[in-house]
């Protein structure tokens, strides 16, 4: 299978944290900051790599903060040999 | 494509470690990003209200079937009452109730053009009940995205039609007694009965799945409209955290257990052949 690599950025200015994200990941790549934004909001951030560029994140996030980008590695597909026998 | 540049300044606010991969973030992989018809401003919205992941998808559908000039939208008088301050596109603010009303003349006037009306429950179902019923029996052919959050959120919680029975409000501080306060209102069902409303379909924003579906559902309802077949709704079962008083998170599991089960998901009328 070709390796699949995601990668989110998140516009922690306009995040609300609102934490509906963090259910939405399959990979619990999302958590709430320790810091607080300049509305006073504590954001969502990334915490891991395992990204698989999904975006079910971006699709609950109300405000609409998380841009989800997606990268199929084609190199990594194995390759089948068949051996044809005559 | 979206023009805007992101800079990675959550590693200058925060300890903690953000590997950000510059391979990936190009604009080739993009996946998903917000719909460049949606303004880009802060909406006012509380954390995690559902009337932004609305006004969200409905400019995606807007963007994807790139119609921006050619569709009015009207807004209510409710939370989203500055509706237009977000949405890129065409906007007429109607008197509380009146979108219907309103979205008539216009659709009317210029029938080339693709109309909505967003409305809330109070908005739609209450104060403007009958000019939502005639529109819908005069099978104007209009689109209404109709949030349902069973309270008047920006009133600051008022009991709406569509209250669940129990549900605690600032009006029904006991919980919604239908023997006292009747019952709520399926307004959707009851317009779907009507011959001159072609589809009715519910939806919910509160997990990936349901948005996807209820955006699909915007997207086929314009569809319709442009070949003219009539009164289309699309209600969205949504949360008001705020005066629900609960955090968002709870306010999706409420609507998942509570809200769904009494307003069931899914197609309730569609037009007849499709
Ligand atoms: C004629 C009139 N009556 C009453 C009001 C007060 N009012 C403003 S919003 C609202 C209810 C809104 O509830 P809903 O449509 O459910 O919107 P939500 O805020 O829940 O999205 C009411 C009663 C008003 N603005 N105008
Ligand atoms: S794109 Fe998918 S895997 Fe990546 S952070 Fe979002 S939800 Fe998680
Ligand atoms: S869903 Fe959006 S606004 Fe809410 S915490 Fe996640 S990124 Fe922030
Ligand atoms: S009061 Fe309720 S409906 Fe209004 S913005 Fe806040 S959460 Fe949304
Ligand atoms: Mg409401």
């Amino acid at each position: 299978m070709a390796k699949v690599m995601g990668e989110i950025i998140i516009d922690i200015e306009r995040c609300k944290g609102c934490e509906l994200c963090f259910d939405a990941c399959p990979k619990e790549a999302i958590q709430l900051s320790d810091t607080i934004n300049s509305k006073g909001y504590q954001f969502a951030i990334k915490v891991n790599d395992l990204c698989n560029g999904c975006a079910s994140c971006a699709l609950v996030c109300p405000d609409a903060v998380i841009t989800v980008y997606r990268k199929v590695d084609k190199t990594k597909r194995p390759v089948k040999v068949i051996e044809i026998e005559d | 494509m979206s023009e805007r540049t992101y800079v990675d300044i959550e590693a200058e606010l925060t300890d903690q470690p953000i590997n950000f991969d510059e391979d990936i973030c190009l604009a080739e992989n993009v996946v998903y990003i917000k719909p460049q018809t949606l303004i880009d401003v802060p909406m006012h919205y509380c954390p995690g209200c559902g009337h932004s992941t609305a006004h969200k998808i409905l400019m995606e559908v807007v963007d994807e079937m790139g119609i921006q000039e050619e569709i009015i939208g009207v807004a209510p008088v409710g939370c989203s009452v500055f509706a237009y301050h977000y949405m890129n596109v065409d906007m007429q603010e109607a008197a509380h109730g009146r979108a219907c009303a309103v979205a008539t003349g216009i659709k009317r006037i210029m029938p080339e053009k693709y109309v909505f009306t967003y409305q809330g429950d109070g908005d739609l179902a209450a104060i403007g009940t009958a000019e939502t019923v005639h529109a819908a029996n005069r099978g104007e052919n209009i689109l209404v995205v109709f949030i349902n959050n069973g309270i008047y959120g920006m009133t600051s919680g008022q009991m709406a039609p569509t209250t669940l029975p129990g549900m605690v409000t600032t009006t029904s501080p006991y919980g919604r007694d239908v023997k006292t306060q009747g019952y709520p209102l399926y307004i959707s069902n009851l317009l779907a009965n009507l011959p001159g409303v072609a589809y009715v379909s519910r939806h919910s924003v509160h997990t990936p799945n349901n948005v996807r579906k209820a955006k699909k559902s915007i997207a086929k309802a314009l569809e319709y409209q442009k070949q003219g077949l009539g009164f289309c709704m699309v209600e969205i079962v949504t949360n008001c955290p705020s005066n629900w008083k609960m955090t968002p998170k709870q306010s999706n599991q409420f609507v998942e257990e509570k809200m769904i089960p009494f307003y069931p998901l899914g197609d309730i009328k569609v037009p007849e052949g499709k």
